[in-house]
């Protein structure tokens, strides 16, 4: 039995959790030049932000290393995963306790050491530094979202692969990697919005030259409310919303 | 080293694994062992660091400048964790009793912010606080309050935006031990008259406790190092420990004492873990008792 106490009690909870983001949406659609007025529908913020080269140059330098890392990251973490469900190998736990603290470390305590690593190596900050920070911070929850989808699946299929002949390669190439592939698109898609969400490592790791979204959001927040940005804002929840749907999606068709 | 040479070794094993090796050690281990050095080094002015041996930099933690910005960003981070359980426990128990085909999308629901971009949620946020903004007009014409009130850049709304900010990570992992709690338990202790009160005493918290933990560090954790929530909510006056190692790192440069600030965060997360670990442990003792 479900009361009316605790259905309330649950509305309440979710309008907390959705009421800014849907005032911030219906500001981006507000044509009043002063964000506290309604001045009826409109696109003008829209085309605003589309308009602005500075931003539109951000999004693109954003876009670009969400992919490339999401990328590197996948290829990393699905491998790592695959290692950890097939082989027995020294330092497996410490493996595990790496990933681990990766994932529950504060964003901010990796962001530091990355930049110390960055300076000491004479890595460039830029593309370069922020791929190499993000794939970093990716790899533990695509090593999860592939390495439980390992977990339930039948490791008899893997024993008649190699009985009719496959080396290690070609079984995990054409029998592994095809069955557990929801699971690694679900993984790209959450290292693709971690990269693009992510403020506090790129804020140490960025350099100059190339400016992303977030911290160029960032910058004009701080000084005050800008339209543009609601628009833009908008726009972003939107690719995070997609991106997250089309993983659960899959996630779900993975374990049917 | 017989076994060794008996199985054939697959080459592609060896390259997974000193391709994973090889990035954990140099992009996660040799950067922390770094940060480690720096922070018993004395600052540099050319260079970021001068190779010389100190301990100032542990003492310097202790100074009441930079003590009362640890003590005031870990109160707010423990404030910050009590409302989210406060909220979030009921909350995941409520979700856990609906029926099996809605729960998945009422936790969706709750995964969605989890997912999306927390500095634009915390800027909505900063909007619908201004002094102008839409919660300030809506008490202003339902007549309950005659003036703006002033509740941006106050400690109040920087532990309104981590609550926001973080409430779905005490959710998540609260509902996990929800959706497998036994009630055949808690049936028996009713049968058995215990009252309400004693039974969620003495069995659905004991029995929860693994989902506190884990939603309090994941919660209390971060809380301390979102810099840009406190920036964005709290202006230059409620600084966390995040804003205080940003500070130090890329405005006053002094790279050994932000090293050492966020050893100390790093050694608080380690108590943290290990005790999450040890009470985990002891838990599992007393069921198999």
């Amino acid at each position: 039995m479900i009361t009316w106490l605790t259905r309330g009690y649950m509305t309440l909870v979710y309008l907390f959790l959705y009421l800014p983001i849907l005032v911030l949406i219906g500001y981006a659609f507000n044509d009043s030049r002063s964000l506290y007025t309604w001045g009826g529908l409109s696109l003008r913020w829209f085309e605003a932000a589309l308009n602005n080269t500075l931003l539109m140059q951000a999004t693109g330098h954003s876009l670009l290393l969400a992919i490339v890392a999401a990328t590197g990251a996948t290829i990393v973490g699905t491998l790592t995963a695959i290692a950890l469900y097939r082989y027995r190998f020294r330092g497996k736990k410490l493996l595990n306790g790496l990933l681990f603290t990766v994932m529950m470390s504060p964003d901010i305590v990796m962001a530091i050491s990355l930049l110390a690593l960055f300076i000491l190596l004479g890595i460039h900050l830029g593309f370069i530094s922020l791929v190499l920070s993000h794939i970093t911070f990716c790899i533990p929850f695509i090593v999860v979202t592939v390495y439980s989808r390992l977990s339930n699946f039948n490791p008899a299929i893997l024993e008649a692969a190699k009985d009719l002949g496959c080396n290690e390669w070609q079984m995990t190439r054409h029998v592994l990697v095809p069955i557990i592939l929801p699971a690694i698109a679900a993984g790209w898609l959450l290292g693709f919005t971690l990269s693009l969400d992510d403020v506090v490592v790129s804020t140490f790791v960025t350099g100059p030259t190339y400016e992303i979204l977030p911290l160029r959001i960032y910058s004009m927040v701080r000084v005050g409310l800008k339209p543009e940005v609601n628009a833009l804002a908008t726009l972003m929840l939107l690719i995070s919303l997609l991106a997250l749907l089309a993983s659960h999606l899959l996630i779900k068709k993975g374990s049917s | 080293m017989l076994h060794f040479f008996q199985r054939p070794r697959s080459p592609f094993k060896t390259g997974v694994l000193v391709l994973i090796w090889g990035w954990m050690l140099t992009f996660v281990l040799l950067p922390n062992v770094m940060i480690i050095f720096t922070s018993v080094m004395t600052r540099g002015d050319s260079h970021f660091i001068e190779w010389q041996l100190t301990l100032d930099n542990y003492i310097r933690v202790f100074d009441p400048l930079y003590l009362q910005v640890f003590i005031s960003s870990l109160w707010m981070a423990v404030i910050t964790t009590l409302i989210c359980l406060i909220i979030g426990y009921p909350f995941a128990f409520a979700i856990s009793r609906f029926p099996a085909h809605v729960k998945p999308f009422l936790m969706l629901l709750v995964i969605i912010p989890f997912w999306t971009n927390s500095l634009v949620r915390t800027y909505a946020l900063k909007v619908l606080l201004a002094t102008k903004g839409l919660l300030n007009q809506s008490l202003l014409s339902l007549g309950l309050i005659d003036t703006p009130l002033r509740m941006l850049y106050t400690e109040g709304a920087v532990i309104l935006g981590l609550v926001y900010v973080l409430l779905p990570f005490m959710i998540l992992p609260l509902y996990a031990v929800f959706d497998q709690l036994n009630y055949n338990y808690i049936e028996a202790a009713q049968d058995l008259g215990a009252s309400k009160i004693k039974t969620f005493w003495h069995l659905v918290i004991p029995l929860t406790m693994p989902g506190i933990i884990a939603g309090s560090l994941l919660v209390l954790l971060p809380a301390m190092g979102m810099f840009y929530i406190a920036d964005l909510l709290g202006g230059a006056k409620h600084l966390l420990i995040g804003n205080l190692i940003k500070n130090q790192f890329l405005d006053a440069r002094d790279w050994p004492f932000g090293a050492t600030a966020s050893i100390f965060l790093t050694s608080a997360m380690a108590i943290l873990l290990y005790a999450y670990w040890r009470s985990i442990k002891l838990m599992k003792q007393q069921v198999n008792v």
